[in-house]
């Protein structure tokens, strides 16, 4: 199992702030992981269809989607960050 | 002495001279203390509040990271970033940053090289709240502010 977690208008358009899901082995980088979550229903879509803005973190680290998500426990998926 | 950066990350409000008292009182090498405050504002009376999401240990952790890399390139004494989190009312702060040094000039780069990298990197986002109580859209990030992180390199 693996721990998604969501942040600003990813959270509100998936419509939870976090979830346990089972990757299938065919997901490999955080580019398929975003596919796959796009497959679970149309809030994923709504909320990952502009690929290119997504951000994402692997334990708490900033990652290119071209990163293999190995043995990740935490996979944070959110938009650009704008605070300051 | 290695110099480790003061990070917080909190829903109270901050005393900016008490962060500056902190981190010179009582040390004669420093000769500069930069301070930079971000303050909620109003876009012009629109705007009521300002919902500033983060994601926690990251937002602590980036922010670390950031003050380290500020530390040792401008051979800074200290360094104090905290950045607000929950709903923050217009003419309200957000986020202080404290730099010390020997000189002016590495305190003055110091707060600005970390602004620009939290702006950029650490997780954190802004909703608008509109006057009248709506809540409004996401703040969009800046192309700007890539390339003010950028001229760092």
């Amino acid at each position: 199992m693996t721990r998604l977690v969501y942040f600003a208008w990813v959270r509100e358009r998936i419509g939870k702030g976090e979830e346990e899901i089972d990757l299938p082995a065919s997901v490999v980088s955080v580019a398929d992981l975003l596919n796959h979550l796009k497959g679970l229903g149309e809030e994923y879509e709504m909320a990952l269809q502009y690929h290119d803005v997504i951000r994402v973190a692997i334990d708490q680290e900033h990652v290119e989607h071209d990163e293999p998500i190995g043995g990740a426990r935490e996979i944070g998926i959110f938009p650009p960050m704008t605070g300051g | 002495m290695t110099i480790i950066p003061t990070i917080r990350v909190q829903r109270e409000d901050f005393d900016l001279q008490a962060e500056v008292d902190r981190l010179s009182k009582g040390k004669p090498d420093i000769g500069a203390v930069v301070t930079f405050s971000g303050l909620c504002r109003d876009e012009g009376g629109t705007l009521s509040a300002l919902e500033l999401e983060h994601y926690p240990g990251m937002a602590e952790a980036e922010m670390t990271r950031i003050g380290e890399l500020a530390i040792e390139r401008f051979g800074l004494k200290g360094l104090t970033a905290i950045h607000r989190y929950g709903k923050i009312v217009a003419g309200e702060n957000i986020v202080l940053v404290v730099a010390a040094a020997p000189h002016r000039q590495a305190a003055f780069d110091g707060a600005n090289f970390v602004m620009d990298f939290l702006k950029t990197s650490a997780p954190f986002w802004k909703k608008e709240h509109h006057k009248g109580g709506h809540a409004g859209d996401w703040i969009a990030a800046k192309d700007a502010d890539d390339t003010a992180r950028d001229r760092w390199k």
